[in-house]
């Protein structure tokens, strides 16, 4: 892995840091809907960054999405769960023939039904948690139910366009 | 490993956040954010000049006649009774940067630190009515929290009788809000005006909060369940008001060595 590489997985989650709190902050669909996109970040880090890695970009990332949300601590939470079992949960849907090493999860190179299958389970947990976190000590159980449903929806519109539009499939296959 | 340690740190930043007024660095009134909402804000806050201006010249027009009523006409003379009552309060403006009303815990940022006099648990209001309580402060900027903020309770009463409850949001409509410990015999009208109590001088009297829209028994057996409509509408908030008190300190002490809890 070059210092390129580096930099441009970096600069990519400041991207979407940026593109996090200045404009879904603010972007709630029928109140219940909301756009947590930065998670989509995680998800499609490339295969052959270690979990330890993983788990100090979520770290600050989850901070940075905190800090600006007055929610201190609770997106840092449920996206560190996140980091952590995202790679033993890619290890469960191994296709025929494994991965390549420096693959990157996307739509666009495992197709859609992978896709799904694989980011749906990890953006629901993300939202159970912060949405569950977030409402601790009240009674807001289906509130809360509707809010998760409703995002994951949305999160998963939302990053399924931001794949075709600013990813690129993997060239050679 | 690593995994439990930063899991570890982050929900002890949950749980240090949890009360209710404390000066936490890790909010969205440091200096880093607060310059990233103010510049934001800079840029946003001309969408929303006209509708700004409509509401300032309301506040404006009602203030005016509130002044012509106080004018004293030419031919009378006037005695203060007790000029320990005047000026309590004081009031200072500063712009909303920053405002979230979806979740169950809501903050808004404003554009005033402690470099302007801001200190933790002022009240805050604005021309429509009661918006919130300072929450933490840096020098430049301060979190509120917000009134749709599932632990804030603010003391208030019904302006037609007197009787006095608490304010709550309860985290499912943010236009909406429940009005606790009103007993059962108290006869509460729909439409009748709830405003702010005044007992604990972090709000000054009567300032609104909303109006009755629904009156039930209840489940609990000793009060009422009242919805009121908010006064604020916290989706346009764009200026507010911080509220100084004079007696605060002199109050909380007085509190405290009585031994009686605020709120």
């Amino acid at each position: 892995m070059n210092s390129i590489r580096v930099i441009s997985i970096l600069l990519s989650g400041f991207l979407y840091l940026l593109f996090q709190i200045l404009v879904l902050k603010n972007l709630v669909l029928f109140g219940t809907a909301f756009c947590f996109l930065y998670v989509t970040y995680i998800i499609l880090l490339p295969l052959d960054i270690k979990t330890i890695p993983v788990l100090l970009i979520s770290f600050f990332l989850g901070i940075g999405v905190d800090l600006f949300y007055d929610t201190l601590g609770i997106h840092t939470a449920a996206l560190l769960v996140i980091a952590f079992i995202r790679h033993r949960w890619l290890l469960v849907l191994v296709p025929t023939g494994g991965y390549e090493d420096d693959l990157q999860p996307s739509m666009l190179n495992m197709g859609l039904g992978w896709f799904l299958s694989y980011s749906v389970p990890l953006i629901l947990i993300h939202h159970v948690l912060f949405f569950y976190i977030e409402s601790l000590g009240t009674d807001l159980f289906l509130t809360s139910l509707q809010k998760v449903i409703a995002s994951v929806i949305f999160v998963l519109v939302m990053s399924i366009i931001v794949q075709l539009l600013f990813y690129r499939r993997r060239r050679g296959i | 490993m690593l995994f439990v340690l930063l899991e570890a740190i982050a929900i002890s930043l949950i749980v240090s956040n949890n009360t209710q007024q404390g000066s936490a660095f890790f909010n969205s009134s440091n200096e880093l954010s607060g310059s990233v909402f103010q510049t934001q804000s800079n840029i946003v806050d001309y969408f929303s000049l006209s509708s700004v201006n409509k509401s300032l010249m309301e506040k404006n027009a009602q203030l005016l006649s509130e002044l012509e009523a106080l004018r004293k006409p030419a031919d009378s003379i006037f005695i203060p009774l007790d000029t320990a009552m005047y000026a309590t309060m004081q009031f200072k403006g500063a712009k909303v940067i920053n405002n979230s009303l979806r979740l169950s815990q809501n903050h808004l940022t404003i554009n005033k630190g402690s470099n302007h006099g801001v200190r933790t648990g002022m009240g805050v209001i604005n021309e429509q009515g009661v918006v919130g309580r300072v929450k933490s402060v840096s020098r430049n900027f301060s979190t509120i929290i917000s009134l749709l903020h599932t632990e804030l309770l603010v003391s208030s009463k019904i302006q037609t009788n007197d009787v006095f409850g608490s304010t709550k949001w309860d985290g499912l409509n943010p236009q909406q809000a429940k009005l606790m410990y009103v007993p059962r015999h108290v006869v509460v009208e729909i439409g009748d005006q709830v405003v702010t109590s005044g007992y604990n001088s972090i709000f000054p009297e009567g300032i609104p909060i909303g109006t009755v829209i629904e009156v039930k028994p209840g489940t609990d057996t000793n009060y009422l369940d009242i919805t009121l409509k908010l006064d604020t509408d916290f989706s346009k908030i764009s200026y507010v008001y911080l509220v100084e008190s004079f007696q605060q300190k002199e109050l909380d002490s007085l509190y405290q060595s009585t031994g009686i809890s605020n709120e």
